[in-house]
């Protein structure tokens, strides 16, 4: 089945002040791929999707490695700004100080799918970071984009939370790029992996072909 | 160059401070000082509090309320565009290199001895200030949500969601703690002769009514060491409305736009250049023989007595900190100190340099002593508190000595790259004051400005305040070289950011 090409990358390379991060890369992106990025810590992950980023930044939800929220402003606000761009200035304004109850109702699906409702207006610098992570989450949820792109989505939840969360990220996008370290999350719900080490790409193949073991073997995360 | 070591920058300054001294007047010139003492101390320990005139302490908050605030106004705009605008970051410069006295005293040639002068002396140079301050705090803050935002976000969006409630919180803490300086200052104005706390304090202070300045002076302390109850998110609109609405009208001055007109499409011009033609070169030959006196006779003078009182009081400032932060650190002096430093920091924060350099000329006699005591007291006093904070935010080991082997072997040492981070900062803060005492009669640049404005010589006037701005701004620069070289210039200098155990932790694992 041929399917729409999304994202793709041609001898990509990238570093930082002269050290080479990422070297060579091809990587082609098709719509509804669930990809699973793995590797050890510094092989390059996070480069990868910051390059795989900038090139549609129209299209792309994003979750960042640390979850990036104003500490500040309430749960509600910092899912809210996922959609900025989709609101006037004045609306956001608006927002900022009368949310109106549409918005509620909105966000408080998508916190209510990720375990968050109660926290609707706790500022989010009172959270721990599991509710963190899931607020960073629900961020991307809400923003809706077709193609997500999330640097270590699950890493500070237990396994159930995990697969629910990524269960649910599969369902609201079509198109998914995760970090992840977890092999048994990556098997279980991506269906094609790729595996980084030393900025190069070692492993790309259907997760069908792989097994916990083969990983394991590669990169020596645990699971 | 040999690598500047903490050794060396220390020896430079004290050096710079023991020349000074050869060159310096230190007399007591008064003829009975002790008795003067003795009947000051006396007013302390009675003060007459039928003296406190209550309009003038109405007035005094008023005018500081609404300096700051409008200070704080035009300051957030010109934070914004601070980073990207040299014009911007010029323009600051200038409006906080001209101290509030000197802004008043040029206010007042426009808009009289009335509230918009009052006003504005403190708006205008804490615009600057927080112009800066503010620009700082948004460089400062954490931006990794602003670059997750969606594509397509407007840039008031932006700024609205992902920086301003970051920034908000730490926006009004600094405006509040500001508006404790505002008073300070708006209390000094009425030395000028605004109908501020300092006009009756002089005029006390001149007849020797020591109960009536000391129950005046006891209220104002009262006002600052209560300012978290009063001044408070909340109560600032209230209290915004209410400074406008019991503003003083205006004494004398007649139009305010005839003298604004008047003041700079004359006054302020140097006077070969009013009217005669720009183009001659007759013009431009009599502007350097304008010109040359004011130099040689005015500037040069000035600068190097400016100079020589600050390297001094810098000096006494750093040891007399050195001894007093022991005092204040639960460490050292057990709780009891640390209340006796909460107390003393208030009075020595509140007690603005220059009426305390003025009380003291009046005990001491003429001389630069006064200044170079007022300048220690006040400046020792905040270091010293700061310090104190830091040693008990130190982690010390259990093992640890105690009393004099703990402060010598392990807290100043500890600390010092902290003490010289805050010495240095105070250096233009000391001479820019320094400056300003020449109102007072010492005779450095403030003494010169004071001059050309009562004999109406604007223009000279103009030019003077400008050097008083470029040596300040020269200070500044090398005192960042130097906080550089000794790689400090990360440490915390500000005062409205006092070290809590946890930054003060952060700090020192950073250095």
């Amino acid at each position: 089945m041929e399917r729409d090409g999304v994202l793709s990358l041609r001898h990509a390379s990238a570093g930082y002040g002269g050290r080479p991060v990422l070297v060579d890369i091809d990587l082609d992106i098709h719509a509804g791929d669930k990809i699973a990025v793995m590797g050890r810590s510094g092989a390059g992950k996070s480069t990868l999707l910051g390059l795989l980023y900038a090139q549609r930044p129209d299209a792309i939800a994003l979750v960042p490695q640390a979850a990036a929220l104003v500490r500040s402003l309430s749960v509600f606000h910092n899912v809210y700004m996922g959609r900025l761009d989709r609101h006037s200035t004045m609306v956001n304004l608006r927002t900022l100080l009368w949310p109106q109850r549409a918005d509620k109702d909105a966000i408080g699906d998508v916190l209510a799918s990720i375990g968050l409702s109660d926290k609707m207006f706790a500022a989010a610098g009172t959270l721990s970071g599991g509710q963190q992570q899931r607020t960073s989450v629900a961020r991307a949820l809400y923003n809706g984009r077709s193609i997500l792109l999330a640097d270590e989505p699950v890493s500070a939840l237990d396994r159930v939370q995990g697969a629910d969360v990524l269960e649910l990220i599969k369902k609201r996008h079509e198109t998914l790029i995760v970090v992840m370290h977890d092999v048994g999350l990556a098997l279980e719900h991506c269906d094609r992996i790729v595996v980084l080490e030393n900025g190069c790409k070692i492993i790309d193949a259907p997760a069908t072909d792989l097994s916990a073991k083969d990983l394991l073997g590669r990169f020596g995360a645990a699971a | 160059m040999t690598a500047l070591t903490y050794t060396r920058a220390s020896g430079l300054l004290l050096l710079a401070a023991v020349v000074s001294y050869a060159f310096a007047d230190m007399a007591v010139t008064a003829l009975h000082p002790g008795q003067e003492l003795r009947r000051l101390l006396a007013g302390i320990l009675q003060p007459d509090f039928s003296a406190v005139e209550v309009w003038s302490v109405v007035w005094t908050v008023a005018f500081a309320v609404l300096g700051v605030g409008l200070g704080a106004l035009s300051g957030f705009a010109l934070a914004i565009a601070y980073a990207h605008s040299l014009g911007i970051r010029s323009l600051a410069t200038v409006l906080r290199s001209v101290h509030e006295l000197f802004w008043a005293l040029l206010l007042i040639q426009i808009f009289g001895l009335g509230a918009t002068t009052g006003i504005l002396a403190i708006a205008l140079p804490y615009a600057g200030i927080f112009a800066k301050v503010f620009a700082e705090m948004i460089e400062e803050a954490d931006l990794s949500a602003e670059r997750v935002l969606p594509l397509g976000t407007s840039v008031i969006s932006a700024f609205a969601y992902a920086r301003l409630p970051e920034l908000a919180a730490r926006f009004q803490t600094y405006t509040l703690y500001r508006l404790e300086c505002g008073l300070r200052s708006t209390l000094v104005l009425g030395f000028v002769g605004l109908p501020t706390i300092g006009f009756h304090l002089e005029s006390y202070f001149k007849q020797g009514r020591y109960a009536g300045a000391a129950a005046l002076l006891g209220v104002f302390y009262v006002l600052i060491g209560t300012r978290r109850l009063w001044a408070r998110p909340l109560t600032m609109p209230f209290l915004i409305v209410g400074s406008v609405l019991v503003l003083p009208t205006a004494l004398g001055g007649g139009s305010a736009l005839a003298n604004l007109v008047r003041f700079f499409g004359h006054d302020i011009i140097p006077a070969p250049l009013r009217n005669d033609a720009l183009l001659s070169f007759a013009t431009w030959g009599n502007l350097w023989s304008w010109f040359k006196p004011i130099l040689t006779g005015q500037i040069i003078p000035g600068v190097f007595k400016t100079l020589i009182l600050s390297q001094i009081a810098l000096a006494a400032m750093a040891v007399l900190a050195l001894i007093v932060f022991p005092m204040v650190s639960q460490r050292f002096a057990g709780s009891v100190g640390q209340i006796a430093g909460r107390i003393g920091l208030v009075v020595v924060r509140s007690t603005p340099e220059y009426m305390l350099a003025y009380v003291l000329l009046q005990l001491l006699g003429p001389s630069m002593l006064p200044a170079v005591i007022a300048l220690s007291i006040h400046n020792g006093g905040i270091v010293g508190y700061l310090m104190g904070r830091h040693a008990d935010a130190l982690d010390y080991r259990l093992d640890a000595p105690s009393g004099f082997n703990l402060y010598a072997y392990e807290t100043v040492p500890r600390l010092y790259g902290q003490f010289l981070a805050y010495i240095l900062y105070r250096w233009e803060i000391i001479v820019r004051e320094s400056a300003i005492f020449g109102i007072l009669g010492v005779t450095t640049l403030g003494y010169y400005v004071d001059a050309a404005i009562s004999e109406l010589r604007f223009d000279a006037a103009v030019v003077l305040i400008a050097a008083t701005v470029l040596l300040s701004a020269g200070i500044d620069q090398v005192s960042r070289r130097l906080r550089r070289g000794l790689r400090i210039a990360s440490l915390p200098t500000r005062l409205a950011e006092e070290p809590t155990a946890t930054t003060a932790q952060a700090v020192l694992n950073r250095a």
